[in-house]
């Protein structure tokens, strides 16, 4: 298969704008009787429905949440970023392009990042317009701070609740056009199969969470924007319900799944604590402005440490080794989130880490109160009476206001106080670089299947930068597909309405029927959780922070067995014609054994380290990724099979930056 | 440590439901969900049903988890989620009675999980600013004073999980809708159409059935955002600026 990205030509810098101002639309009174299904409802998926809404579109989008406000884009802490140079430190939408292209190891493409760099401006002002809370200075102007991998102040927020207050705004927008009639909701219903007719995407089959029935749905095209599929892991930071279900059915309808391997594994979380844990809180990337990561440099002192016979602060300081400022002293503690996961795991390796299972760092903000402290105290002409108790006060209160609900929550789970002591940490599954296979339209090689946000493969290579996700899933949704949609529509303007009696539909209605009833016949013995957990073991065994070629083939041959088990011994309580949570999750997991094995065979395939992909045949003497662009320097398009997936490649070409080693050193 | 969990069991909307009684032996690190996982694994090994309840993120955000603990709506802690509640807040052999969501408005859909769209129709009625993608200004060309920010986000914080009048013996809505009234109010993008915002959305409200405000303050106490109750004040204030000004 030949994979076009369809690329428009011209300078990096008009690309866009050129193509936006040439590309065929589609006129008002064709938009009205043009229908849109939109699946999912966070940033991408809620921005989108609401622009096409807008537009003059009829729109049906749908989510498996009891509201579109629950999607986990509301989670993301730290912020967004945007190109807008307000720090005046020398950020342009150039700088923002080269930093995500850099930080994505050279594995993403240079149109669509420069696409998303330019319009990163604009989600900035339409979340203020829509009265998303950004943090403010006191001339009432926006504030920023930075985050890993760059050296500007780019990154916009509201407290540790960004992602929330975003997609509040996109929900809002999302209400006003269902209150204008725009917009048809479907709560509760998870998509369950794609529909084509005569080779395009034409509808999608649903199953309605509350009474179990199965719908059909039909439409001039499709749009998912369903996240990503890090619960594959089964730890994760992700929400409980994410899952790759509407992405995985687009697959085996003939989709190409793009670098599956790619999973950012992100460096603050709280660590593991025992086997009954359900999932991973993460612990914004923001923190690391401020906090300090490091282990004991003896290894007694580590030990007494996981034995509970030390505490961090009894370690002095010339004892205490700040691995990243040491490895990396151009970028210290903010280096890129692929970088300080796996410098966490080789201290952990070998035998520093601080947790009863010796797997956690410290996260220290000693520093950082008594630096906050010491200037509040200038600023307060306090020179005498500024005793080093009062220092730490002021300083503990200047932490409070910018990372207070971070801290409460960590204190919440851990039981610890960081004002007091370090925190501990440890990284944790967390996105998806890979997804969905799509071109410069967004568009995957199914024609009017599109793919916006997390869902996609699109933007990030195989790392993401923090606070380029809720940038990516705006402008997707916001500023970029409700454009290139209508490349698709303005060539369906003589299609009429779709009818879901079609007899496509009608067969995808009963083969997704079909599996239904196979799943609930089974009536084994382990439940589905079982099953997750035991695969979400060996995903990250062998598919994890690094992996091998030994290791690959074994984890692949194990999902195959772990999947054949799962079809002869699952245990589904209740009934398919009723809300059943078991059932919802056996459908996902069902999906999740086969990704699992397509993403230990994209690792193997790609012999090299790059990004959050870590070979360990593939390292510099150092011990640093080594990327081999030579032979790599393309997207894996996987089309998939229940035998032998097939690869298909997109090279990578690049005529603006130059490929190189990237270090933050 | 050892527990008796007294469930809400409800088969549908259309059911009558019961209190039953289960035993669970759980270790008091794990979230107040981890505890229902351990008793749902333990149900399912039975071959019997698992208690449905609402949850997502667990993280305290997404606002999906609703359970009625002893009483008090996310539990026993102030401020916080019950997702974020975890064991070592009990005692071995104490007894802990979950419930979903009591309020005429949020019909329950099966054991613990109830149907909150009412609150999505609140804010479909007004609770957005109008303006269209593609509209906005530069986003520093209207200057906000960080104060008047900080109070927006505060109320902005909501996370529309419905504790508010879970809590409230008149099943009012008026803190999660006086919240975005308020969070949309405060800044000057939004301030422009806070009359009409106000009555389409007290308007609202009151369609849906949710009861009316008498100060009781459960609301307030019970919110695990910890929005005050001042909002209220706020809405009422717009409200009837917008019914004295004769506005449609």
């Amino acid at each position: 298969m030949k994979l076009d990205a369809k690329i428009p030509p011209g300078p990096l810098d008009e690309k866009w704008s050129h193509y936006r101002g040439t590309m065929n639309l589609v006129a008002p009174n064709n938009k009205r009787r043009i229908e849109i299904i939109v699946v999912g409802t966070g940033l991408a998926g809620a921005s989108a429905a609401a622009s096409l809404g807008e537009l003059g579109y009829k729109v049906k989008a749908f989510t498996f949440h009891d509201s579109p406000r629950r999607a986990h884009s509301i989670a993301a802490q730290g912020g967004i970023n945007a190109a807008k140079n307000y720090q005046n430190d020398g950020d342009s939408v150039y700088r923002l392009f080269y930093d995500t292209i850099k930080g994505g190891d050279y594995r993403s493409r240079e149109a669509n990042v420069y696409r998303l760099a330019e319009v990163s401006a604009e989600i900035i002002d339409q979340c203020v317009a829509q009265g998303v809370p950004f943090a403010r200075e006191y001339g009432g102007l926006l504030a920023n701070r930075s985050f890993g991998g760059v050296q500007v102040s780019r990154t916009f927020y509201a407290r540790g609740q960004t992602g929330q207050q975003l997609l509040i705004g996109a929900y809002s927008a999302l209400s006003r056009q269902i209150s204008l009639g725009t917009v048809e909701m479907y709560n509760r219903h998870e998509m369950i199969d794609l529909v084509k007719v005569d080779g395009k995407a034409r509808g999608i089959i649903t199953r309605n969470l509350i009474t179990g029935e199965v719908e059909r749905h039909a439409a001039h095209c499709v749009v998912l924007a369903t996240g990503g599929y890090g619960n594959v892991y089964y730890l994760s930071t992700n929400a409980m319900g994410c899952n790759v279900t509407a992405a995985w059915k687009s697959v085996k309808k003939g989709a190409l799944m793009a670098n599956p391997c790619f999973c950012q594994i992100h460096p603050t979380c709280i660590p593991v604590s025992g086997d009954y844990q359900s999932k991973l809180t993460l612990m914004s990337e923001s923190l690391r402005n401020d906090g300090r990561v490091w282990v004991p440099k003896k290894i007694e002192d580590a030990k007494a440490i996981q034995q509970g016979k030390k505490r961090g602060n009894d370690i002095p300081e010339e004892d205490r080794d700040y691995y990243l400022e040491r490895r990396y002293p151009a970028f210290g503690n903010l280096v890129p989130r692929d970088v300080a996961s796996r410098a966490a795991k080789v201290e952990c390796d070998k035998g520093h880490g601080v947790a009863p299972t010796g797997l956690a760092v410290f996260l220290d903000f000693e520093d950082a109160i008594m630096r906050y402290g010491r200037s509040e105290a200038n600023a307060r002409r306090m020179n005498g009476e500024a005793t080093p108790a009062v220092i730490r006060q002021l300083g503990e209160e200047v932490v409070k206001s910018k990372y207070g609900n971070l801290f409460q929550m960590y204190e919440k789970i851990t039981g610890d106080d960081p004002y007091k002591t370090p925190m501990k940490i440890y990284p944790a599954v967390h996105y998806t670089m890979g997804g969905l296979w799509v071109d410069y339209n967004l568009e995957t090689n199914v024609p009017g299947l599109f793919a916006a946000g997390e869902c996609n493969f699109s933007d990030h290579g195989a790392n993401r930068l923090g606070a380029s996700a809720l940038m990516q899933g705006l402008a997707d949704g916001y500023f970029v597909l409700p454009y290139t949609i209508g490349q698709f529509l303005s060539n369906e303007i003589r299609t009429p309405e779709i009818s879901p009696d079609l007899p496509e539909f009608i067969e995808a209605e009963k083969a997704a029927k079909d599996r239904i009833e196979k799943l609930m016949s089974i009536q084994g013995s382990q439940s589905v959780e079982t099953f997750h957990r035991r695969l979400g073991k060996i995903v990250w065994e062998y598919c994890g922070m690094s992996r091998n070629a030994e290791g690959l083939k074994k984890g692949r041959q194990m999902i195959r067995e772990l999947r054949e088990e799962f079809y002869k011994d699952v245990f589904i309580p209740g009934s398919k014609d009723e809300y059943n949570p078991e059932l919802e999750k056996a459908g996902r997991v069902a999906d999740f054994l086969e990704l699992g094995e397509l993403m230990m065979l994209d690792a193997l395939d790609r012999e090299e380290s790059c990004g959050g992909h870590f070979r360990e045949e593939y390292r510099t003497p150092e011990g640093e990724a080594l990327r081999r662009d030579d032979g790599f320097t393309y997207v894996s398009a996987w089309e998939w099979d229940d035998n032998d997936p097939m690869l298909h490649k997109e090279d990578l070409v690049f005529e603006n930056v130059e490929l190189k080693t990237r270090s933050y050193k | 440590m050892k527990l008796t969990l007294k469930i809400w069991r409800q088969k549908n909307n259309k059911s009558k439901g019961k209190f039953e009684t289960y035993k669970v032996d759980i270790n008091e690190h794990m979230s107040f969900l981890e505890m229902l996982d351990v008793l749902n694994e333990d149900l399912i090994s039975q071959k019997k049903e698992p208690v449905s309840f609402d949850h997502d993120c667990r993280e305290g955000i997404c606002g999906t988890c609703s359970l009625t603990v002893n009483g008090r709506p996310h539990g026993p802690i102030q401020g916080t989620t019950v997702c974020q509640v975890h064991m070592f807040n009990y005692k071995d052999g104490d007894t802990i009675t979950i419930e979903p969501w009591r309020s005429g408005s949020f019909p329950v859909v099966k054991d613990l999980v109830v149907n909150r769209s009412a609150l999505d129709r609140i804010i479909q009625a007004g609770g957005y600013i109008s303006v269209n993608t593609g509209q906005a200004p530069d986003g520093n060309s209207i200057p906000v004073e960080k104060d008047l920010a900080e109070k927006a986000m505060d109320a902005a914080a909501c996370i529309g999980c419905g504790a508010c009048i879970a809590a409230c013996p008149n099943g009012s809505a008026s803190l999660f809708t006086a919240a975005k009234i308020s969070h949309l109010g405060l800044l000057p993008q939004g301030e422009v159409e806070t009359r009409r915002r106000a009555k389409a959305m007290v308007r609202q409200m009151d369609k849906e059935g949710f009861g009316a405000c008498s100060n009781v303050g459960a609301c307030e106490v019970e919110c695990p955002k910890e929005i005050s109750i001042e909002n209220i004040a706020r809405m009422n204030r717009d409200y009837l600026g917008s019914v004295f000004a004769g506005d449609k």
